[in-house]
């Protein structure tokens, strides 16, 4: 009798875990008031905190983008952040409802993990930093170097890779937090560091003295950054997806934060569906007919965030490169809004 | 009826229920059941969720290439390994530095504790300034300390302290040199092993010759010479050519010999320094419980100064110092994990993190790494239990 009894308290455990792991994440983001966005500690143009804990960055605009959609209220956004061995489970554990934290998407992530990337919000390529003093011009010198890298990363098995398809030996000196990774190779521990060139450019700035460092020109990997959701929540996954194309979108046809209220006005079928004025994509996404209008007034199109957090506006001033849209040479390119 | 029954007492009838060994049995068994059900449903919860998640458990990725390099290793592992392999490159450098740091930190205690309790006032201050200093702040703040106050002090790699063209210290590491010796250093590896056995058998035979006469005999020096001596002599007559792998620069670093990185350096040196402390006041502690009287005894009965510590009041001592040392070493080696903080490539570091993070296999790796640090743990105790069984008081 009390067994039978502990088996139907046991299948009822069981029946709410397994619907809890299916939950509609939408309902949930919008019954809690605002999205839990995960990032990392800190990488600059990416996510970094101010003074006031207000975060800024490609990454953190994204997620204000997704929570401007959802709540047309930008702020509607808390940041958990986390190093890069948790990062997963962060997202399968339902801590966060999206990630977006310069995450590289690779096929056994997309596969194993049970999260699905959505887009890449940063084509990025890992690259080496030395310190200029040695006089080191390529990476093919980097025979015999000490390297410094941040753990748990695709940076370790790209710069296994590398070193290995040029007959190069190296000696990788893994550290768990990125302070300490960088604090080791300003003193001298490491010949080079090594990770994404974003970062790299972007961490170059927060160094003691900044012009004793320099970028490598090799780029030794493809590193498309980008946003991950839980596995098997389909309109979540839709919705992480349609805020960015929208972006691009709304770059491509010349919509931007400064004149999105003129653009409502305008006679261009694409505008006009873009921003709601014609046809309703917001109700199939769950979200209001408006929703793009609200993503572009609030945070801005895909060249107003890449200009203010990394482009020509910021310290770090990257070039767009193959982040550009597809119409200028670059890789960033969304199916059309009809 | 009534009248029959008035004067005898019938047996006392209890609810089944106040019966205190069906009681017993009742409450021990509901306490099984729940902790059956509470490990059932923790194990099902974490089937149901993997499968949710897409994900699957099993050890199968173990065989799979890591794809990555590891710095330091005491066994052959390159880019191509397993996964298993980056399991046992962590294991090895989790106990190289458990064992290290047990070591030194146990000579050091002991000097720490005996110099607490010395009559001379500065040096029993400074141990008690040292010990009160370093147990009472957090170990990894003390391994930050330790590490980057070793790069900032070392060299660059070009302007390595040189000793001799044989040691090289800078902020990459210690190096030496490796001596490589050919086939006939077989004869003096069996001479070293004879000597011992010659060594043993003279403290013996001492031993007996101490009962039955009454006379000592130098045993330690004598077997300090046999030992050196006949392998001395048989290095030198069986020809054996030795040659050393230097380290040289070549490049950005020393190549060649051996390489001690500052990782293992600042955290060997850290944790030694850290639980030292811990045992020192074990130590004192242990002194301390051994009452004055047994002293004046050992006194009366004519010992010695060496053997009356030796014999009356180490042995006493111990019994107290053995049970809290042995914890200190347990979590020695579990703080050996802090490691992964100052990029030594230890356990956590680099298979419950890196390898964690490619392979995504949490539960399994997490599981493996608990189950390392739980078997090294208890067969830590397990030894010092047997130390501790032999030295605790013998009651008659």
């Amino acid at each position: 009798m009390k067994k039978s009894l502990f088996g139907v308290a046991i299948a009822a455990s069981l029946a709410l875990t397994a619907t809890a792991a299916f939950a509609d994440t939408l309902a949930d983001v919008k019954a809690r008031g605002h999205l839990l966005c995960g990032v990392s500690e800190g990488t600059a143009g990416f996510e970094t905190p101010d003074a006031n804990n207000e975060w800024s960055g490609i990454d953190v605009d994204y997620c204000r983008a997704i929570a401007a959609a959802i709540f047309n209220d930008a702020k509607a956004v808390r940041f958990v952040t986390s190093n890069s061995t948790v990062r997963w489970q962060q997202l399968g554990s339902r801590e966060v409802d999206v990630l977006a934290r310069t995450s590289t998407w690779t096929m056994t992530r997309d596969t194993t993990l049970g999260l699905t990337f959505v887009a890449p919000i940063y084509y990025d390529g890992q690259g080496f930093m030395v310190h200029k003093e040695t006089g080191i011009k390529s990476a093919l010198e980097l025979g015999g170097a000490t390297l410094c890298i941040e753990a748990g990363t695709t940076t370790e098995l790209n710069a296994a890779d590398y070193f290995a398809a040029n007959n190069l030996e190296y000696n990788p000196v893994t550290f768990v937090t990125q302070d300490e990774a960088y604090k080791a190779y300003e003193e001298g521990r490491c010949d080079a560091f090594t990770t994404d060139r974003s970062a790299l450019a972007g961490n170059r700035l927060l160094l003691a003295v900044p012009d004793d460092h320099v970028l490598l020109p090799e780029v030794i990997s493809k590193e498309p950054l980008s946003s991950v959701v839980r596995q098997g929540d389909d309109l979540w996954f839709k919705i992480a997806r349609w805020v960015f194309n929208a972006q691009l979108e709304a770059e491509e046809l010349g919509v931007s934060s400064a004149n999105v209220d003129e653009m409502l006005a305008s006679e261009n079928p694409g505008v006009r569906r873009l921003l709601g004025v014609e046809g309703d994509f917001g109700t199939p996404l769950g979200l209001t007919k408006d929703w793009a209008y609200q993503v572009i007034k609030l945070v801005g199109n895909y060249a107003e965030i890449f200009d203010r957090n990394v482009g020509a506006g910021s310290p770090i001033g990257l070039e767009r490169g193959v982040n550009a849209l597809w119409k200028d040479g670059g890789i960033q390119y969304a199916p059309p809004i009809r | 009826m009534a009248v029959d029954t008035a004067g005898r007492l019938a047996p006392q009838k209890t609810a089944f229920y106040n019966d205190p060994v069906i009681r017993g049995f009742l409450y021990q068994g509901l306490v099984i059941l729940l902790v059956v059900a509470a490990g059932y449903w923790l194990v099902t919860n974490a089937i149901t969720n993997l499968r949710a998640q897409g994900k699957t458990f099993g050890f199968d990725f173990l065989g799979n290439t890591a794809g990555f390099d590891i710095a330091f290793k005491l066994i052959p592992y390159d880019r191509t390994s397993t996964y298993l392999d980056v399991f046992k490159v962590g294991l090895l450098n989790t106990l190289l530095v458990s064992v290290i740091g047990i070591i030194i930190s146990t000579v050091l205690g002991f000097v720490l504790g005996i110099a607490r309790l010395s009559r001379n006032w500065l040096v029993a201050n400074i141990a008690a300034v040292y010990v009160e200093v370093t147990r009472n702040i957090p170990p990894l703040l003390q391994l930050f300390i330790w590490y980057f106050a070793v790069l900032k002090v070392m060299p660059p790699v070009k302007q390595s302290f040189n000793f001799g063209d044989m040691f090289f210290l800078n902020g990459r590491g210690f190096y030496g040199p490796v001596p490589i010796f050919d086939d006939k250093f077989v004869w003096t590896a069996v001479a070293f092993v004879v000597s011992i056995v010659a060594a043993v058998l003279l403290r013996r035979w001492a031993k007996l010759r101490l009962e039955r006469t009454g006379q000592r005999f130098p045993v330690f020096l004598t077997a300090l010479a046999i030992i050196v001596g006949l392998t001395t002599a048989v290095f030198l007559l069986s020809g054996t050519q030795v040659t050393f792998n230097l380290p040289a620069l070549a490049g950005f670093n020393f190549r060649g010999g051996f390489a001690a990185p500052p990782e293992l350096t600042a955290l060997v040196v850290g944790l030694s320094i850290y639980h030292a402390t811990f045992i020192g006041e074990n130590v004192r502690a242990g002194i301390q419980a051994v009452s004055h009287g047994q002293t004046e005894a050992a006194q009366s009965l004519g010992l010695k100064d060496n053997d009356r510590l030796r014999l009356v009041i180490i042995p006493q001592a111990m019994r107290v110092i053995i049970p809290p040392t042995t914890s200190e070493y347990l979590s020695l080696a579990k703080n050996s994990s802090l490691g992964a903080a100052i990029a030594f490539p230890e356990l956590v570091s680099i298979f419950s993190g890196t390898a964690l993070n490619q392979a995504g296999r949490a539960i399994e790796i997490v599981g493996m790494t608990m189950a390392v640090y739980l078997t090294f743990s208890l067969l830590t105790s397990f030894l010092m239990n047997i130390y501790n069984a032999r030295v605790a008081l013998v009651e008659r």
